[in-house]
């Protein structure tokens, strides 16, 4: 069986746009941390060579242990986020950590994959149909129990990430309409934060009246019409006094950046600015490797981690900054055509479930950078710095890789 | 096709990213901008501030040297010596800390300062060994230096620019310093200069390294320049000895030019006190003084009924309207009746003529003047409308436009006024009688009052009163020499004059006279309640004087206004006198007055209003005053418990003399 060989099998595609992007991300760590006296770039390349062998292993388990441990691996993963609440560390307000000396861990970073494993694993039961509401709850559980352990730590970044889940439900036949409520409920909600609620209310009022008139006669249903205006208005109505009574200062101001209403630059306005000042001043082709001026003069916090785009932006340009998302747009392209030619529904639930993950991380992260979504401490994968993120993506990505790898054996 | 939407989705996200980065990086080129406010640095080379100086050409306030010193945190060596740096700036260890915890927070890469303020003194041990200290430089500014102890309000005092005025003028940056209040606001742009600026690029070690452009765009500083004000310093300072003890205003004009020659206000503070390390310490304690208010300029600010020195107005209108003449008689039974049995009181009695009228001060005979005017047309609105246009005339009722920040309109009654009061109509001369004698709804301020003196002493016109003499290279605003001329025609004059003139011979303010000096007057009280614990009380009428002299060819008109002083003649008064002696002969004879007055306290009397707060305690005592020996320490009731700090004040005054 010379196919056998994982060499020869693994898509090699992926493997290098995964390694072009380990490495762009630690020339971008070692730019922005060369003045610092901490040792994080020379930390993230320890990280880096640490998943040469991680690699290795999760290469080498064989193909159907995934499938078949999928549900111990999750269970452990849940039993490793409840244990934080018991041994974590907190640092920075939030209890997420487990410290082992010096070093810490971050198990919600590893709980993606186990997650995805999971939703796998339950999807793959030939007798699952997602028509049914059963069915559907009990999806919706797998995926929403790590959210109840992560959003009390707080971490309502690495939550949010849960989200991507649903776009894989709906890929294996979720009903299109929870899709459309998720997205209709986003449009309104940032639309009742911009404009005033009445305002938003008249324009789903016109935009129900025109569906209505100008559908087909026999769909024309006066009453889910006007069940569905009451029902926007009350959640319109009720976004806004969420915002304003229930939020605390700093979320509102989160948005507040975001809306470009007006915010002390000096103060909660400051890494936004200070970003986008950063990227802005890049210009075509950047100020060039170690040149960044803002990355020098330690102007972005967080520069390292969550705001590692910034050098890209400031040193690369813009022609770096396409160039990246090239690279994350091709890799997250190959996983979808990866998966679409599995064999197996598992490995394919499993591959959408990792090309939904790093989408949703890939483009929040981005999108925070460039001012286009509210600070949210989500990291960019394979690029920012961290230890457990590296890992828990490299494990993700890898996984699907061997089980892509291993399909020529599954008859 | 469920297979196509997250492919889709991740393709629009992406372009969408794109879009977003391409608008930031290519099309808005302000962000390049703002990253070389950050990656260049600016140094600013500020000029000396301009000197001041009196209408003598008097040094009054120049600049002293003073440091900074400042600290980049992250650049402090581990092994620095705490205990001896922190000997060398006399400042605790925790004091140390705490400085160092809060520049760390303000940023660890960026300078802030540590300790502000230093004199040369307190930098010269330290300048030695500052070398050895890395982390730490200073900076050095420029302060003022007050060489007089008095003319606090006058002179106002320099501060670091707040936040809402650097985001309005792009001049100042954080931790500039501007002029606030007196002449160092409103002569702010011509005092300080220009400063310089020097654009020096940094390298990605942020490691200046050279001048940014060679210099291009590097300006010269422009030095402040020095103006003299006209301020006579011995008046002012004499003023301000005169109300020691006392609250109120005084203020000086030359009626030729509308020259400010003294603006008391009193308590007032000594300006060397906000210089250095203890002053916002000490701006705390005189801000939040909300009983005595030593920041408040009472010779502008303060707003009352002027009462009798207002009848000169009434007069001089009534002979203008020709509803009187100087012969007109007016028959006083200690008061008059006027419309429905109301009764206005006077002190004198029998016949009055203007002459008598003014120097015996009579209600009546306003009252009746008054009445006559209003009564003159038929509808009393437009009456009031002539005879307010009349008095606004001498630039009452309005801001009156002089070169000090801050100021009253006062208030001159329209018909607008009363239509507001009597909605219904129905109003008429008899209602609104009170006006003639400078009450009802008349209100002025203490420089109104010395600006109406200037203008009779004048005869029917003046100069908007104005504090600034000459400025280096420049001309003073032209405003300032336009003459005012009032719809008083020049010939009813005269025969007001004489009657106030008489006030000093014959009438209110006999014992007050000054021998050799002409000097033309009028007395007048303002009543004026409070409100203490709950209740409204009718307190000590605020003594008001105003006055011009000599009487042929003026040279000084002054209004003098003391709150709770008492009958016009008691405290106001003597104090009008002997600044009009002191300003013409520059010494006194009437030392029994000035005995008198420089004794008088109202202590007791502000005592009523309730505690003198923390201000007072800073010792604002005149250093070189040659009058301090004749101070003698007042008798306190005992109920005036309250008032310790300003006795506490009074006996620093005495200490001194030992």
């Amino acid at each position: 069986m010379r196919n056998q060989s994982v060499k020869n099998n693994i898509d090699w595609i992926s493997v290098f746009i995964y390694i072009a992007l380990v490495t762009l991300g630690w020339l971008n760590i070692y730019s922005s941390s060369l003045l610092s006296t901490d040792g994080t770039y020379q930390k993230q390349l320890i990280f880096i060579c640490c998943t040469i062998p991680l690699i290795f292993v999760v290469l080498f388990v064989d193909g159907k242990f995934y499938e078949k441990y999928a549900s111990i691996i999750f269970g452990v993963s849940l039993l490793s986020l409840a244990g934080l609440f018991l041994f974590g560390k907190t640092i920075a307000g939030q209890r997420c950590w487990y410290a082992i000396g010096s070093f810490t861990l971050q198990p919600s970073e590893f709980a993606k994959a186990a997650t995805s494993l999971a939703l796998a694993k339950y999807l793959s039961d030939t007798q699952i149909n997602l028509k049914e509401t059963n069915r559907q709850i009990q999806a919706l559980a797998i995926m929403l129990l790590p959210v109840m352990l992560i959003l009390p730590q707080p971490d309502p970044g690495s939550a949010l990430i849960y989200s991507a889940f649903i776009l894989v439900l709906y890929r294996e036949g979720l009903p299109s309409w929870y899709v459309w409520t998720a997205f209709i409920t986003i449009v309104l909600f940032m639309l009742t934060l911009i404009l005033e609620p009445y305002v938003v209310i008249i324009i789903a009022f016109v935009v129900l009246a025109i569906i209505h008139f100008k559908g087909r006669a026999v769909d024309r249903n006066i009453i889910l019409s006007a069940i569905l205006l009451v029902l926007i208005s009350g959640f319109v109505l009720s976004v806004d006094y969420v915002f304003d009574n229930v939020f605390k200062q700093h979320h509102r101001d989160r948005f507040n950046i975001l809306l470009g209403k007006s915010v002390d630059m000096k103060g909660i306005g400051y890494n936004t600015n200070q970003s986008e000042i950063a990227i802005g001043s890049g210009g075509w082709i950047g100020k060039g490797f170690l040149e960044g001026t803002q990355t020098k003069g330690g102007f972005v916090p967080e520069q390292h981690t969550d705001y590692i785009f910034t050098t890209v932006g400031e040193e690369w340009g813009f022609a770096g900054s396409f160039v990246v998302i090239l690279l994350f747009t091709g890799l997250l392209l190959r996983v979808i055509y990866l998966a679409e030619r599995q064999k197996t529904k598992f490995s394919r639930v499993y591959g959408y479930c990792v090309a939904g993950i790093l989408f949703i991380h890939f483009f929040v992260n981005i999108a925070m950078v460039i001012g286009i979504f509210p600070t949210i401490g989500v990291p960019l994968p394979f690029f920012s710095y961290g230890g457990s993120g590296l890992w828990g993506f490299t494990i993700l990505l890898f996984i699907f890789l061997k089980m892509d790898a291993n399909k020529v054996n599954e008859w | 096709m469920r297979k196509v939407l997250l492919p889709t989705i991740i393709i629009i996200a992406a372009s969408l990213l794109v879009i977003r980065i391409f608008y930031l990086q290519i099309i808005d080129d302000s962000f390049k901008l703002k990253s070389e406010n950050n990656a260049i640095k600016k140094v600013y080379d500020y000029p000396e501030r301009g000197y001041i100086y009196d209408r003598y050409g008097k040094l009054l306030v120049a600049n002293q040297a003073s440091y900074d010193i400042m600290v980049i945190p992250r650049e402090i060596k581990k092994d620095l010596n705490v205990g001896e740096f922190c000997a060398l700036l006399n400042i605790t260890v925790e004091d140390y800390n705490k400085r160092i915890a809060k520049a760390t927070v303000y940023s660890p890469r960026l300078p802030s300062v540590f300790l502000s303020q230093l004199n040369k003194n307190e930098f010269a041990a330290f300048q030695e060994k500052i070398r050895k200290y890395e982390g730490f430089y200073f900076q050095k500014r420029s302060l003022r230096d007050y060489e007089v102890d008095y003319g606090a309000n006058i002179f106002g005092f320099i501060t670091q620019v707040n936040e809402k005025l650097i985001a309005k003028n792009p001049y100042y940056n954080s931790g500039d310093l501007i002029g606030k209040q007196g002449v160092e606001e409103s002569y702010e742009e011509i005092l300080r200069g220009i400063k310089g600026v020097k654009y020096i690029q940094k390298d990605k070690y942020n490691r200046e390294i050279g001048a940014y452009k060679e210099g291009k765009y590097d300006t010269i500083a422009v030095a402040g320049e020095d103006i003299n004000l006209t301020i006579d310093s011995e008046l002012q300072k004499y003023g301000e000895e005169l109300m020691i003890n006392k609250r109120g205003g005084i203020v000086a004009i030359e009626p030729k030019s509308g020259e400010i020659l003294a603006l008391v206000t009193a308590p007032s503070y000594d300006p060397g006190i906000l210089v250095g390390r203890q002053r916002s310490k000490n701006y705390t304690l005189l801000y939040h003084d909300s009983i005595a208010k030593p920041l408040y300029d009472r010779g502008l600010l303060a707003e009352y009924p002027p009462g009798s020195p207002f009848k000169i107005l009434t007069g001089l209108i009534a002979l203008q309207e020709g509803v009187i003449n100087e012969q007109t008689t007016f028959m006083c039974y200690h008061g008059f009746s006027y419309g429905g049995g109301r009764f206005m009181k006077c002190h004198g009695f029998g016949p009055h003529q203007l002459h008598n009228g003014i120097y015996n001060s009579c209600n009546t005979y306003f009252g009746q003047a008054y009445m006559l005017t209003i009564n003159k047309y038929n509808n009393p609105g437009k009456a009031v409308d002539v005879w307010s246009d009349h008095v606004k005339s001498f630039g009452l009722g309005q801001f009156m436009g002089y070169d000090l920040p801050t100021g009253k309109r006062g208030n001159i009654p329209t018909s607008k006024t009363y239509k507001r009061i009597y909605p219904n109509g129905g109003w008429r001369s008899s209602t609104i009688v009170s006006n003639a004698i400078g009450q009802g709804e008349v209100l002025m301020t203490p420089i109104q009052l010395a600006n109406m003196m200037a203008t009779v002493a004048n005869q029917g016109y003046y100069y908007t009163p104005h504090i600034i003499k000459k400025i280096e290279s420049e001309k003073i605003d032209p405003k300032f020499t336009t003459k005012h001329v009032t719809t008083i025609d020049q010939k009813y004059f005269p025969p007001v004059i004489s009657g106030l003139f008489d006030v000093y011979n014959k009438g209110t303010a006999y014992a007050l006279r000054v021998e050799g000096i002409d000097i033309c007057g009028k007395t007048g009280t303002a009543e004026n309640y409070a409100k203490i614990n709950g209740k409204r009380e009718k307190l000590k009428d605020h003594s008001i004087f105003v006055a011009f002299a000599p009487k042929d060819n003026p040279k000084i008109a002054i209004a003098v206004m003391i709150e709770n002083g008492g009958f016009g003649a008691t405290v106001a008064g003597p104090i009008a006198s002997l600044m009009i002696e002191k300003y013409l002969r520059k010494k006194i004879t009437r030392t029994d007055l000035e005995v008198r007055v420089l004794n008088k306290s109202l202590a007791a009397e502000y005592a009523k209003l309730g505690g003198m707060t923390d201000a007072l305690k800073i010792e604002s005592v005149p250093k070189d005053s040659v009058l301090q020996a004749k101070i003698v320490k007042p008798k306190v009731p005992a109920a005036a418990a309250a008032a310790k700090t300003e006795v506490k004040k009074t006996a620093v005054d005495t200490t001194k003399k030992n």
